[in-house]
């Protein structure tokens, strides 16, 4: 019996060994240096950094770049899960409930399913290099080729201050939707055929259809879709540092927070003002996360 | 009879048929419409790069939409030899080879323990584990580097695991993925039955045997759902090594795709670049057709748990 738990204990400490240590070293000691990193002035040269408290945080709250970065996240984390999901939703109940007879799926579903599926297999900096590509200013871009053919001025997608943000947005929406098409049918898939039925019987249209079955129904694959497509905004960095011009412009016009830290961290040796920025963008995640968790509490519909 | 039948059944189909036609109308159109343009948009720029894969120089900076007179094959030989793509792509394969198997054999092991053994500091443990999918990994960047760093200081093993090494990066990658593969093989493991282990047991099998030949083998469609998304996630990833490896002979496959994207203009080798992409882009669609029911089930099992 003694040796039987001896060997339950060694087997349990055998296999939580590697796992364990390897999490311990690369994961959580990176998260917690980096709350102290923050409130130094650490730049790499000298052995033990200086504390400085809050400085970095100061400085922070004044820097343009920053408040820029910001901004440029808080809109992605509206406007991206916003458009995302609104495009998918239709889509997916196009899709599955959407075919003429109003309960079954429209023919070529599967096809449409595994093309839009596709950019979600795709590397976002291949995404990035793709649409830098797609977007190029002159007559040999893919877009701005017609559009001068037709006469139109050239479009700066990447070059114009103004414009440049949406592009960033458009190839997060382009990549996104696709997973979210699939997510939203799986969830569908889960809801009883004869609801549909019953609804059309009693004469309900296909908007009536979506608004008052489909979209309760899915509320909570809604939710989860919301809370990863606000990581995802938040977490942006691949997209911004590949694609746009000097890593975040033009102008500051698309930097996120990402961006900035790396910047700060690896190309201005700011390690304590990177991590700072860092430990925002913690609060930021939590805060989201919290948030979300919160709005979304809602009575769940059981069948 | 048998023609009766058949012709029943004939009309009932033109019938469904023209059923269909009629409810399908202007909507449903639209609906056709809608599907085609989203495909569309997803299809043309990757057509496209294809196109501009086998394009000369001048062609490329041309008319966007003209055809290649004639297809410059030679375009894909250098992005693969000068511009070293098969370089970066062979450094992604070893890699993502060890990081994903380190990944899944670690990962599974901890959730198992995790999920059938209580013991104290169990559920401490756990929710170590999954604090990490919370955290921004931009939190961690600085310290990483410099933790890292300091692994090529260690005795024996350093020069293996420290900065520029791609074991390094592979240890990195492992530990980066155990938030998600634990929380949800945990909750895998949980669901499988016990009295087949137990039996196992009273046979005298040990618990590590219990573990590989019996609820491994069990757990196996939640084990393909992880390895699948710890690959894409794996394969895809930009932000860790470009961090980790400054070294240009250890590079990974989405790092000299950026490279080549970014590096100053003028004499930049364009129709290389189209080429490289078509590299990495054309092995992704390919696989991706062939497992597509698998990839979407699973990535979408990872999310929805």
């Amino acid at each position: 019996m003694i040796f039987n738990r001896y060997r339950r204990g060694l087997f349990i400490t055998s296999f939580l060994a590697a796992p364990v240590i390897l999490y311990l070293v690369y994961v959580i000691s990176p998260y917690i240096q980096a709350f102290y990193i923050a409130m130094t002035d650490w730049r790499g040269v000298t052995a033990t950094p200086t504390f400085i408290g809050l400085d970095n945080f100061k400085r922070l709250f004044s820097d343009g770049t920053f408040w820029k970065a910001v901004t440029h996240n808080g809109a992605l984390l509206v406007l991206l899960p916003l458009i995302t999901i609104v495009i998918a939703l239709f889509f997916a109940f196009l899709l599955n409930v959407g075919g003429a007879q109003g309960t079954s799926g429209i023919r070529g579903s599967k096809f449409y399913r595994v093309v839009f599926f596709f950019p979600q297999v795709l590397a976002v900096a291949v995404v990035a290099v793709l649409f830098q590509q797609v977007f190029r200013p002159d007559g040999s871009g893919m877009l701005n080729g017609p559009l001068m053919a037709l006469g139109v001025r050239p479009i700066g997608f990447l070059s114009d201050p103004d414009v440049a943000f949406w592009s960033v947005l458009g190839v997060m929406v382009w990549q996104a939707v696709g997973f979210y098409v699939v997510l939203f049918s799986a969830g569908l898939a889960s809801i009883p055929r004869d609801m549909f039925e019953a609804a059309q019987i009693d004469g309900a249209g296909r908007v009536s259809l979506f608004f008052r079955i489909t979209l309760p129904l899915l509320w909570d694959t809604v939710q989860v879709a919301w809370v990863y497509l606000g990581i995802l905004a938040l977490d942006v960095f691949a997209i911004v540092w590949v694609m746009t011009d000097q890593h975040g412009g033009p102008d500051w016009s698309t930097t996120v927070m990402a961006a900035e830290i790396y910047r700060n961290a690896f190309q201005y040796f700011r390690f304590g003002y990177a991590s700072a920025l860092g430990v925002i963008m913690f609060f930021f995640t939590v805060g989201f996360a919290i948030l979300s968790l919160r709005l979304s509490r809602r009575e769940r519909i059981e069948y | 009879m048998t023609t009766m039948i058949s012709w029943t059944v004939a009309t009932s189909r033109r019938l469904a048929r023209q059923e269909r036609r009629r409810r399908l109308g202007p909507l449903g159109v639209l609906t056709h419409v809608a599907l085609l343009v989203w495909s569309l948009l997803v299809i043309v720029p990757i057509l496209w790069t294809f196109l501009a894969s086998v394009k000369s120089e001048d062609e490329i900076f041309g008319d966007a939409w003209s055809l290649p007179a004639t297809l410059h094959w030679d375009n894909f030989a250098r992005a693969w030899e000068q511009a070293h793509i098969g370089q970066y792509m062979l450094n992604s394969v070893i890699v993502v080879s060890f990081s994903t198997f380190g990944t899944m054999l670690i990962g599974s092991m901890a959730a198992y323990v995790l999920a059938r053994y209580p013991f104290r500091g169990n559920r401490a443990i756990y929710l170590l584990f999954v604090s990490g999918l919370a955290f921004p990994v931009y939190l961690a960047l600085t310290p990483l580097f410099f933790v890292v760093q300091n692994m090529g200081n260690v005795p024996l093993i350093g020069p293996f695991i420290g900065l520029n090494t791609h074991a390094g990066l592979v240890l990195v990658y492992i530990a980066y993925s155990m938030p998600f593969t634990v929380f949800f093989l945990s909750a895998f493991f949980r669901t499988l039955p016990t009295a087949v282990g137990e039996a196992a047991m009273v046979d005298g099998a040990s618990h590590t045997r219990v573990f590989f030949q019996i609820m491994l083998p069990m757990a196996k469609p939640g084990i393909i759902s992880i390895t699948i998304f710890n690959i894409l996630g794996q394969w895809n990833q930009y932000q860790l090594p470009l961090v980790l490896l400054q070294e240009r002979d250890k590079w990974v496959l989405t790092m000299g795709i950026a490279d080549i994207s970014t590096a100053a203009g003028y004499d930049q080798d364009w129709s290389a670049l189209f080429a490289a992409l078509t590299l990495a882009i054309l092995p992704m669609l390919v696989v991706y057709t062939v497992f597509q029911r698998q990839i979407q089930s699973g990535l979408t099992s990872g999310a929805l748990k």
